[in-house]
């Protein structure tokens, strides 16, 4: 139920925006945001965009779960 | 697909595993909250990697499963008897048994139940046939509220009046205080929701630092980010902390998502609500206020939950109720696996892929065999 996948806004148009989720395109509420940007990534959960990913940190968090790998 | 596949790779996370090996040197129990955690941490095989000292308990996080025997038998009643309704709903619902049918067998006797992806799908039918009654019968945590309260929005503003909510939302952080209470068990650490928290913010979970004492990871979906928070809540309890830190702060801040939440408060008050297995809790609940209170189905159709008592238990020896406050897993429930199966399921956490006994059915029943 709070499933939530990361896709790209790819256009925005008023209140919609179309979101390519993996394969697919789909059509997404952006209500639920403070506006939104082409080529963004959202979270996308039941039809609407939840929050945006922010692609600095999850590069962090990978940087620090392969420190891990550098000590072993 | 991008920022996913990198965090399935446990591989990767090969170091981690070995850290935490290196930390477990003591008992510990960790309750995962979310049931997107419970299928991800089953299905990934994570409890099998993991050292035998850490426990890892699913809470009462799949809202189907939470929804109460009361609720269920009221909505179930009310679909049977408005054969010119539409009842639309998310797809987990149709199978729960009531204490006498499903949805899906009401379906079958010629109530129009429509399963729908998005709210927005109740909003286009009711756009659709104006001439109908729609009801949206809608479960969900707080991830989940403010797409309502949205659509709502939207439907006041279009001036629809054949729309009707029966919402059923719970709210997680009152729940959470209620098992920290418990004298069942002991929850040494919380994995907290992502996308609840995603609209919370983290810092919702500030008392249970503060007033338990026990430490908080905010994490992400993938076998990666359930690892991470693992050593992280592993690591707190050697350092003696009991903070509240993050792990998905690719999409989870401290203070959430403030939009969403102004529109679920503007749409919705909190109140009391009942759930399977942890019973009444204060405040736990989301209610129409006065301002949307034309859209409430149970005002327009007269639905009374009064009139349902718990003792219509669906089927007796479900332990379901256990299985939700993390007293017992799966496997310890006489039924499971052998009367209760996902084609025919006896309880709620074996209908939905996040009910835990679902998960443990299609991920874990080798483990448990042996
Ligand atoms: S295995 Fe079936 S009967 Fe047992 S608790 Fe789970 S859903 Fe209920």
């Amino acid at each position: 139920m709070c499933l939530g996948v990361p896709g790209k806004i790819l256009e925005i148009s008023g209140d919609m925006a179309t979101v390519e989720l993996g394969k697919a395109t789909v059509q997404v509420s952006m209500q639920l945001l403070d506006g939104g940007t082409v080529g963004e990534y959202v979270i996308v959960h039941a039809g609407f965009a939840i929050e945006r990913l922010d692609i600095d940190a999850a590069r962090k968090t990978l940087e620090a779960m392969d420190a891990f790998g550098e000590l072993s | 697909m991008k920022y996913i596949d990198e965090f399935k790779d446990l591989v990767r996370g090969s170091g981690i595993l070995k850290e935490i090996v290196r930390l477990a040197t003591f008992k510990v129990s960790f309750m995962e909250i979310c049931g997107s955690h419970t299928h991800v941490i089953c299905k990934s095989g994570l409890r099998a990697l993991l050292p035998d000292n850490i426990n890892l308990i699913s809470g009462p996080g799949c809202p189907v499963c939470v929804t109460s025997q009361p609720e269920i038998d009221a909505i179930i009643d009310f679909a049977d008897s408005n054969k010119d309704v539409i009842i639309t709903t998310f797809g987990d619902m149709l199978r729960v048994p009531g204490s006498s049918s499903t949805l899906e067998q009401v379906r079958a006797r010629a109530t129009d139940v429509r399963v729908i992806y998005s709210p927005l799908g109740a909003l286009s039918i009711a756009r659709q046939s104006p001439q109908k009654e729609v009801v949206l019968l809608s479960v969900g945590f707080e991830t989940t509220a403010p797409l309502i309260a949205s659509v709502l929005q939207t439907a006041q503003a279009e001036g629809i009046t054949n729309l009707t909510v029966y919402p059923l939302h719970k709210l997680t952080p009152p729940a959470m205080a209620v098992l920290l209470d418990s004298k069942d068990m002991r929850i040494d650490g919380f994995i907290c929701p992502g996308h609840v928290t995603a609209i919370i913010g983290a810092d919702a979970y500030g008392f249970i630092a503060k007033d338990y004492k026990r430490p908080c990871v905010v994490t992400g979906f993938e076998p990666l980010d359930a690892l991470f928070a693992i050593y992280m809540l592993l690591l707190q309890i050697k350092e003696g902390r009991a903070d509240i830190e993050n792990e998905y702060k690719r999409v989870v801040s401290g203070t959430g998502n403030a939009r969403a939440r102004a529109i679920m408060d503007h749409v919705f008050e909190p109140s009391d609500a009942l759930w399977r297995g942890l019973g009444s809790i204060p405040m736990s609940g989301l209610s129409l206020r006065d301002d949307y209170m034309g859209f409430s189905a149970a005002k327009r159709f007269g639905i009374d939950i009064t009139k349902y008592t718990d003792s219509s238990k669906g089927t007796l020896d479900c332990r379901c109720a256990d299985v939700l406050r993390g007293v017992i897993n799966p496997a310890q429930c006489p039924l499971f696996a052998t009367a209760c199966t996902p084609t025919a399921p006896q309880g709620p956490c074996m209908v939905s892929d996040e009910g835990a006994c679902a998960a443990w059915y299609t991920y874990e029943r080798t483990a448990v065999a042996l």
